[in-house]
């Protein structure tokens, strides 16, 4: 019945790709990526160097390896816990109504309209280049949760409206049984296609912040990665493979995660049994 | 009457997002675990000025100053304010001293301004124009094969994109120059041409991704309106195709496409700032970079505020252009 879902597909084996290039291999590596001057520089790939070495002397691919670990993880906090505050204050604003959905609602809006780069920008120059990773998540954290609470909100409104809710209220069920009973089911696929837009959104904005040398620069991520490069003229001196791993790593990893968010999507708008999502 | 409710709505979160946003930058330094003065006055002499102890005295009071960390709390807090809504006086630049530090906002706004309006309007016009075309004739080869551009095009981050020009289009066919670099005098046509052909690259970087996401989210909205009934009565009606697309299914689909618009500004300013910087194209992206290389804190705080400011009107303008597209907030 089900129909198969190519995109969905796609995008979960690029994933597995990463997953594996970043939450697996990153144990394996024989030495401290980080470390400079252990390798001779700039060599073309081989089968010592898959992707070559850095003007630093580092190996590209056990760098690239580490820092899509430390991507991979920024994301899944920061969109974790967006969502995790997202669903619930939009809930609690579309349920509750009154003064509770008007504060709720100002705050998101401001949250969107607010521009957070200035903001991690101002931060991250107070901070000189030792911003830890978890203070930027922290602040991304501020900026992701209103997207997630503004839609639950009018699904919450929508949802108090509902046949089936009101076929339960009369059935004798109490406000929370319906709520975990007929609610989060139905919303349980939107939080999941939000929470991987997020993961993208997330990794985007810090490596934004890293590729201006903002982030942190103790770390590796994707954005820093691009950093170094530039910082050590890479475009100048044509070495493709250290500036080109990490692009092309993002590249892969983004459209690899919003074919998976618009795979939910339009998979759970199947299920519904019309087209809308 | 329903449209000056709108207005009085719009304009009273125009102004508490702005409230809000200001009072998030004043608190930002004052949660940090080092002290902002010392941390910057630290960085001064670290840059090899060389300073006689009241020099560095007067230093202090200057940033201390700057930093609006004079006085208790609250006297700061509304100092700041002031500052923010009222004056706009941001005091001199310390990197470029004594040049207000309004005056090199003047100069470069105008920049970014303009880079973001012709980027943004030409990635929404056509995005849409194209959404709309592969959403109403969804069966033609051409439109599933600009769907799949636009699904690889879109999540790529602005500065990506920018980076990829910048390999292809500066260093492996050199036809763009790797400086920005604006000769003549103000408005001469040397001037804007130059001006032009430096502003290509960073504009199309930013018309790119956008125009990503307008196809497709046009294409998902015109193909779900192309079924509807009222679509499917204008058919038998007999109207032609042309203005079934545009009275019939453009008129509706254009409505989340303005509210999206509005949304959007804010993650439109953050991408545009590091293609700014990528590009060292001479708007407020990259005056704020310099000022955080410069550790020039007041032209820092001006730049942040502005582009609060800036982001927060532009939204506000799309706002008020709503009615323009939805006859019943305008007539009712």
């Amino acid at each position: 019945m089900r129909r198969s879902n190519p995109r969905l597909t796609l995008g979960i084996v690029i994933l597995a790709f990463f997953i594996v290039l970043g939450g697996i291999l990153p144990f394996f590596s024989p030495e401290d990526p980080r470390d400079w001057i252990r390798h001779p520089r700039n060599l073309p790939p081989s089968a010592e160097h898959l992707l070559g070495t850095t003007n630093l002397g580092q190996d590209t691919f056990w760098l690239l390896s580490y820092a899509t670990q430390n991507s991979l993880l920024i994301g899944v906090f920061v969109a974790f816990f967006a969502t995790l505050i997202g669903v619930f204050a939009g809930l609690a604003a579309g349920f509750l109504g009154g003064l509770t959905d008007r504060v709720i609602t100002l705050l998101a809006d401001v949250f969107i309209v607010v521009p957070s780069l200035p903001i991690l920008i101002l931060m991250s120059s107070l901070l000189q280049g030792r911003a830890s990773l978890l203070l930027i998540s922290i602040i991304l954290i501020f900026f992701n949760w209103p997207w997630p609470a503004r839609q639950m909100r009018s699904i919450a409104l929508s949802m108090r409206e509902r046949q089936f809710v009101n076929t339960a209220r009369f059935s004798g069920s109490g406000t929370l049984t319906i709520l975990a009973e007929e609610i989060v089911p139905h919303i349980f696929s939107w939080a999941m296609a939000n929470f991987v837009n997020t993961v993208l959104v997330a990794i985007a904005i810090e490596s934004g912040l890293a590729v201006i040398g903002l982030s942190s620069l103790e770390e590796a991520t994707l954005g820093t990665m691009i950093y170094w490069a530039l910082q050590h003229q890479a475009l100048l001196g044509q070495r493709w493979w250290w500036i080109g791993s990490p692009v092309v790593a993002i590249i892969a990893l983004f459209v690899g995660l919003f074919l998976i968010s618009t795979g939910i999507s339009s998979l759970s708008a199947e299920r519904r049994g019309h087209g809308d999502a | 009457m329903q449209f000056a409710k709108f207005v009085v709505s719009r304009v009273i979160t125009y102004v508490l997002v702005i409230w809000i946003g200001i009072t998030v930058v004043f608190f930002v330094p004052r949660f940090m675990p080092s002290d902002p003065v010392e941390s910057m006055l630290g960085r001064i002499m670290s840059q090899g000025a060389y300073m006689e102890a009241e020099q560095v005295e007067a230093m202090r009071a200057t940033l201390t100053q700057a930093f609006g960390l004079e006085g208790s709390l609250a006297d700061q807090y509304f100092g700041f304010l002031h500052r923010t809504f009222l004056s706009r006086d941001f005091g001199p630049s310390l990197s470029m001293f004594p040049t207000p530090v309004n005056e090199l906002i003047g100069r470069a706004l105008p920049w970014t301004l303009a880079l973001l309006l012709t980027s943004t309007i030409i990635s929404w016009i056509v995005g849409n124009i194209i959404g709309l075309l592969s959403g109403y004739k969804s069966r033609w080869l051409s439109s599933r094969a600009l769907e799949v551009i636009a699904i690889l095009v879109y999540p790529i981050p602005y500065y990506i994109t920018a980076l990829i020009l910048i390999i292809l289009f500066i260093h492996i066919n050199p036809i763009f120059p790797l400086f920005f670099s604006v000769r003549g005098d103000a408005w001469s046509w040397e001037f804007i041409s130059s001006a032009v052909y430096n502003s290509v690259l960073p504009a199309l970087s930013i018309v790119i991704v956008g125009f990503g996401w307008w196809v497709l989210s046009m294409k998902a909205l015109a193909s779900s309106i192309s079924e509807e009934d009222f679509v499917y009565f204008a058919k038998l009606k007999g109207a032609g195709e042309g203005r079934i697309m545009t009275a019939y299914v453009l008129r509706n689909a254009i409505l989340p496409q303005v509210t999206v618009l509005a949304l959007q500004i804010g993650a439109i300013f953050n991408g545009a700032l590091i293609t700014e910087i990528l590009f060292s194209y001479p708007g407020l992206g990259t005056m704020t970079y310099n000022a955080v290389l410069q550790a020039d804190y007041n032209l820092l705080m001006g730049t942040i505020t502005i582009s609060i400011i800036a982001v927060a009107s532009s939204t506000l303008i799309i706002d008020l252009l709503y009615p323009v597209f939805d006859p019943r907030i305008r007539q009712r």
